[in-house]
């Protein structure tokens, strides 16, 4: 068995909604707008993101396994679907009250919720915006 | 260093059971995947080969090769097999993403006639996967 040589990490993908308004209260009005366009519309708007996270650590021989799917997934649910999930991400995250949600911050904001997880070593968060936007940060 | 990914889709059962374990614990642990009868997955496996171009041919590895290499030793292998009871690598382990990923390496890893393997990426289901790099060579890719 060739385990100690390779690395092997556990990846698992999640889906949630929401609406964001990119509004820096560090810009004036008319910057905002220039900056930001469509995406400063005061009512906001929505997307259906998707969060790939990616974990490492050592299988254990007796399940298989890095971590259990089921406790990951309980954990992601109670950090960041249940609190993200059909919400507006700058009225009801309290990280996003100033901090503009753009999904640079989002994805690091999610990879600080998640970091803590027992059981396996949080090795990257990548969210999905749109079909054509993603984004990823690895902690540093 | 250029990386090359080729794509190939198989469709297998697998159950997980240790018998190490309790009854209970393997319900407790392992939840429905523990159904003694199995239950099967279109598994997607992405392969990465990294290397130099040849100069002559503009070619990490030609693809053809590659293909009958996944074909021959992955396709025969694990298509429309129980992971489980026919595929004796995996004897003694349970089949989860990450050990299949790793037997599929191993597998994969000595057959490489150009470049390396650099990357197994094994999808059980669009939301799950396992990725297997040889230690200390994950980079950026």
């Amino acid at each position: 068995m060739m385990a100690d040589i390779l690395h092997i990490e556990l990846g698992r993908r999640y889906h949630f909604a929401a609406s964001h308004r990119l509004h820096s209260v560090k810009l004036t009005e008319e910057e905002n707008r220039r900056i930001y366009g469509k995406c400063n519309n005061a009512y906001g708007h929505g997307h259906n993101y998707t969060v790939e996270v990616r974990l490492s650590g050592a299988v254990d021989p007796a399940t298989g396994m890095i971590s259990n799917v089921a406790d990951l997934d309980a954990f992601v649910n109670e950090q960041v679907i249940e609190p993200f999930d059909h919400r507006s991400l700058q009225d009801e995250v309290s990280a996003f009250r100033v901090t503009v949600p753009t999904t640079e911050n989002l994805c690091m904001e999610i990879f600080e919720r998640l970091k803590a997880f027992p059981h396996a070593k949080l090795e990257s968060v990548r969210v999905v915006e749109t079909s054509n936007n993603s984004f990823e940060y690895a902690g540093d | 260093m250029v990386y090359l990914t080729r794509k190939l889709e198989f469709s297998a059962s697998h159950l997980y059971h240790n018998p190490a374990l309790s009854a209970e614990e393997n319900r407790r642990i392992f939840g429905k995947c523990n159904n003694p009868h199995g239950h099967g997955h279109n598994y997607t496996l992405e392969v990465t080969i990294a290397g130099e171009p040849d100069p002559v041919t503009g070619m990490v590895l030609d693809l053809k090769e590659l293909k009958e290499i996944l074909e021959r030793e992955i396709t025969q292998r694990m298509d429309h097999r129980f992971l489980n009871y026919e595929v004796a690598e995996l004897k003694g382990q349970i089949p989860t993403c990450e050990n299949v990923a790793r037997v599929i390496w191993n597998l994969l890893e000595p057959k490489i006639p150009q470049g390396h393997l650099h990357r197994v990426r094994l999808y059980e289901s669009s939301d799950l996967f396992a990725d297997c790099y040889r230690n200390g060579s994950k980079g950026t890719v």
